[in-house]
């Protein structure tokens, strides 16, 4: 309760070394100049250096999803990232779906259906779930996809379809069948896309 | 059956406090939403107090022995390094009341992953860097980590979890069961199970001014704060331990882990915060599991169906370091009216990681093969499994003789029944299919005690007409803010945007850990009560308020303290649908419905959610949640998300949850009974119950996975 955002400049505190190169992570919009260890993945970057939480550390191995984000609008795990190798990226993390006061669709979907418990997965499961409309919009097709759908044409999104695009996010409290109909409310009314919140 | 337990107290003393009261019982939403879902909640590791270091512990690759020596020189010649804590040069602790919590303190290894030593550096990377590069020599013994049901070294304990006799009689079980002319007897087995919330367990600890201050994944931070006290030798104010948002616990968090204590030995010793999160891959050995039971279930009963005999016998595993036996024995105790019973439970201690609550701890692995086996006597006597269980239905408690303070398993299972479409049911197994898999369906019972512990809380209302309600609850996504909210508004007579509630610090009023389903109950109690008399001093209050407002507080551990006449437990009715692949042994859920009598429901939008969630573990423990101990390494080895199976979202279709809303006197002012373990307990008996209806196949050892299914399948394919 008592730590405060640290200035984005306070990061870049030693210059590079063998071990440590400068870069610029974009982050929500905003250019932070970093230097950082190149063991740093970019969900340490975000959570211990810019003071952006937001993303969540549930495994550290790729396994859980809590730390997805978008990088240049397509979803990733954030703990499979080094930092370095990100230079120049546009990274959008939960942080950054809203504009201002306004929540994004998912936000306001997520609250709408109770589609979390403790919250830990929610960051995760709201940037995987940008993406997967973006992708689906795009026209990648998922292990559920029909053969017969055409290639490159948009994906309906079916229940189906969702569940299987949002498996990678896991949810300890169970929330999945809320966070399906969350997603589906979005599908069905419209959304900003994930190419969209990136820019 | 709706009620409404909560009557406004108060319509308050001034027009400005007479607005109509919101009763409890509405759907409404969390608290703390937007900050979820904003990701400007703050976990425990997201405190990163100025000059912060970071630690990462050492765990032992051995399974028994001690350590010889460590090596600390290349670890410490690292960029960035602080300092390796080990037992050599750890600060003292004074004995703690958990052993497992022996942290440091002597060259003992235990078991595999027992922490032996704590890195710390300036940068999270470099704290790794430094612990894989700290080298250990160990003396091992030999060890034993394998649960046998003939292991020399069983015994009866003197109690099991929960307090319980470790073996309970009444009657003459083995006579009547030599009579009976139909018997069961079967044994099945529950593996290991891990908690695994999503939220590893963290700390941040900072000393200033001799006041320690810990940000820790808790259950219950006034617990954690009493255990550092005792350990460091401190007053309870120097003190304060904070668990604002916590990621889920599922019992793994219920009580002091090794987080907050390591995270304050390294704040001590090197004058600076530490910040410590547990890696996933070390929580297994750590913060508990759910331990393995081999369950042996015998039946007698009459050709009609009704128990002559019950016996529940439990074999189960506990650490060197402690005692815990998981009481799966204890539902037999509660379910049916048999005349004879005998329900037990042994345990042996070996060199395993030291077991502890996981959701249901008890119920949700002695239900499993409680309800399998009422499943089988049914398909053994050609009745309907509900008919069944209606058939054995007890007026008072089997055990105990007391009255249940209410009891509606049987509207449960007929109205589960009725939303689930359970009839017609053609009992033959191996004969549905539906698109080229065989469908089945089953149903279980599904039981939980009532706990209630006493707290602490305290109701002030401002003079601007706003209130302010505290008590150190715990919110680990059960909805705990809304609830209390809810109940403080329907007792003060007030909207609850009239009302500020503060949880999560060992600073505000003692309360107990959200654990047992007790949370509402408990800390509700309390709140109700400072409450109710905040209304009252209102209501008396001549003029206005004083500038600094009216404070009143409240303490239950009196109402709390006597024994109730009454047996008190939640009960529920499991229905599911599977669908099961000839070729492939795959099992997949198709539908799940439960029915639960668990009280008064203050909060359906919430408490629906507790259900589901309760279903989906439930689900995971029937299908894909399975730890072994390597018998040569001593380890868990599905020790991460990637080895073990957790639920995933294709795994999970339509959940349906319902419940019948139970008016019942004998609870406490609200009438709950608690919501967040009944879900998982039936689960995994109905999913098997519905596999032997699908295909025949009795299969008694969880997970079913198919490897073990498949091997019975080929005359099916």
């Amino acid at each position: 309760m008592e730590s405060s955002p640290q200035p984005a400049a306070a990061a870049r505190t030693t210059a590079a070394t063998a071990e440590r190169s400068d870069m610029v992570l974009h982050v929500n919009g905003v250019p932070y100049p970093l230097t950082l260890d190149h063991r740093t993945t970019v969900l340490d970057a975000l959570r211990e250096h810019l003071d952006l939480t937001g993303a969540k550390k549930g495994c550290d191995h790729g396994q859980c999803g809590a730390c997805t984000v978008l990088v240049d609008g397509r979803r990733a795990n954030s703990c499979l990232l080094l930092a370095v190798a990100q230079n120049g990226r546009r990274i959008t993390t939960v942080e950054g779906l809203a504009e201002g006061d306004r929540l994004h669709p998912l936000q306001e979907a997520f609250l709408d259906r109770d589609a979390f418990q403790c919250g830990y997965c929610t960051p995760g499961q709201l940037c995987s779930a940008v993406g997967l409309l973006a992708e689906a919009a795009d026209g990648f097709p998922s292990s559920v996809t029909p053969d017969t759908a055409a290639p490159g044409a948009p994906v309906p999104l079916t229940a189906d379809e969702i569940r299987e695009r949002m498996s990678g996010n896991l949810c300890r409290c169970g929330a999945y069948p809320r966070i399906v109909d969350a997603v589906g409310d979005v599908r069905d009314g419209g959304i900003r896309t994930g190419q969209d919140v990136a820019s | 059956m709706s009620q409404d337990p909560l009557p406004s107290a108060n319509p308050g003393p001034t027009a400005t406090r007479s607005a109509p009261a919101s009763p409890a019982g509405a759907s409404v939403a969390r608290r703390e939403g937007r900050e979820k879902v904003t990701g400007t909640a703050r976990y425990a590791a997201e405190h990163t107090p100025p000059g912060c270091a970071y630690a990462w512990p050492v765990p032992a690759t051995i399974c028994r022995g001690r350590v010889l020596a460590f090596d600390t020189r290349a670890a410490l010649a690292l960029p960035g390094a602080c300092t390796v804590l080990t037992h050599e040069n750890a600060p003292c602790l004074a004995p703690p009341d958990d052993p497992a919590l022996e942290l440091l303190q002597n060259d003992r290894v235990p078991h595999h992953g027992w922490y032996v030593a704590l890195a710390v550096a300036d940068t999270l990377e470099a704290a790794r860097a430094v612990a894989a590069a700290v080298r250990v020599t160990y003396e091992t013994e030999t060890h034993d980590v394998r649960l046998t049901a003939g292991h020399p070294h069983l015994y009866t304990p003197e109690s099991v979890n929960g307090g319980y006799p470790a073996i309970s009689e009444r009657g003459d079980f083995e006579g009547a069961f030599a009579a009976a002319p139909a018997t069961l007897d079967a044994t099945y087995a529950v593996p290991p199970l891990h908690n695994h919330p999503m939220e590893p367990h963290a700390a941040t600890a900072r000393w200033k001014d001799g006041h320690l201050t810990v940000h820790d994944s808790s259950q219950g931070a006034t617990l954690v704060r009493d255990e550092l006290a005792a350990l460091f030798g401190l007053g309870k104010d120097e003190v304060t331990v904070v668990s604002e948002h916590v990621g889920g616990g599922f019992g793994c968090k219920g009580t002091p882990r090794p987080q907050a204590v390591l995270a304050a030995m390294a704040a001590r010793y090197t004058g600076r915060p530490v910040k410590l999160a547990l890696p996933r891959r070390q929580l297994a050995a750590v913060v508990g599991h759910r331990a393995p039971t081999l369950q042996r279930v015998r039946l007698g009963a009459t050709h009609d169906g009704v128990l002559t005999a019950l016996a529940h016998e439990v074999a189960t595993h506990t650490s060197t370091v402690k005692e815990f036996v998981e009481q799966a024995a204890v539902p037999a105790r509660v379910m049916y009216a048999a005349p004879h019973s005998r329900t037990g439970h042994r345990v042996v201690a070996l060199d395993v990681p030291s077991p502890s609550w996981m959701r249901a701890p008890g119920e949700a692995p002695g239900m499993f093969a409680l309800e399998s086996a009422v499943d089988e006597l049914a398909v053994l006597l050609d009745i309907d499994p509900i008919d069944l269980r209606v058939r054995n239905e007890p007026g008072t408690e089997p055990d105990s003789g007391r009255p249940f303070s209410s009891r509606h398993l049987v509207d449960c299972l007929q109205d589960g029944a009725r939303r689930f479409g359970w009839l017609p049911r053609d009992p033959r197994p191996a004969v549905r299919r539906a698109g080229g898999l065989l469908v089945g369906t089953g149903v279980a019972a599904a039981t939980y005690p009532v706990y209630l512990g006493g707290s602490d809380a305290e109701a002030h209302a401002d003079a601007d007409g706003g209130y302010r309600v505290r008590v150190n609850a715990t919110d680990i996504g059960t909805g705990a803010r809304t609830v209390l909210t809810q109940i403080a508004a329907a007792a003060l007579g007030v909207p609850e945007s009239r009302i500020r509630i503060e949880i999560g610090s060992s600073d505000l009023p003692d309360a107990p850990v959200a654990g047992g389903s007790a949370g509402t109950g408990s800390w509700g109690w309390a709140v109700h009560k400072a409450c109710t008399a905040l209304a009252g001093r209102l209501r008396d209050l001549d003029g206005p308020l004083p500038a600094d407002g009216v404070t009143e507080t409240a303490d239950t551990r009196q109402e709390n303290a006597e024994p109730s006449p009454y047996a008190r437990h939640a009960f529920g009715a499991h229905f599911a649908e599977v669908r099961v692949d000839t070729v492939t042994g795959t099992v997949r859920v198709h539908r799940l419905l439960g029915v639960f009598a668990a009280g008064h429901i203050l909060n359906p939008r919430t408490a629906r959610s507790q259900f589901i969630g309760g279903m989906t573990m439930g689900l995971g423990m029937a299908l894909t949640e399975g730890s072994t101990l390597d018998p040569a390494f001593g380890d868990f080895t599905p020790n991460d998300l990637a080895g073990y199976h957790v639920p995933v979202c294709a795994d999970v279709p339509a959940i349906e949850a319902y419940w019948i809303d139970e008016d019942d006197p004998h609870l406490n002012p609200m009438g709950t009974k608690g919501i967040g373990e009944i879900g998982i307990v039936g689960t995994a008996a109905a999913i098997a119950n519905a596999v032997r209806h699908a295909t025949g196949v009795r299969l008694r050892d969880l997970p079913l996975t198919p490897d073990k299914l498949l091997p019975h399948l080929a005359r099916l394919s």
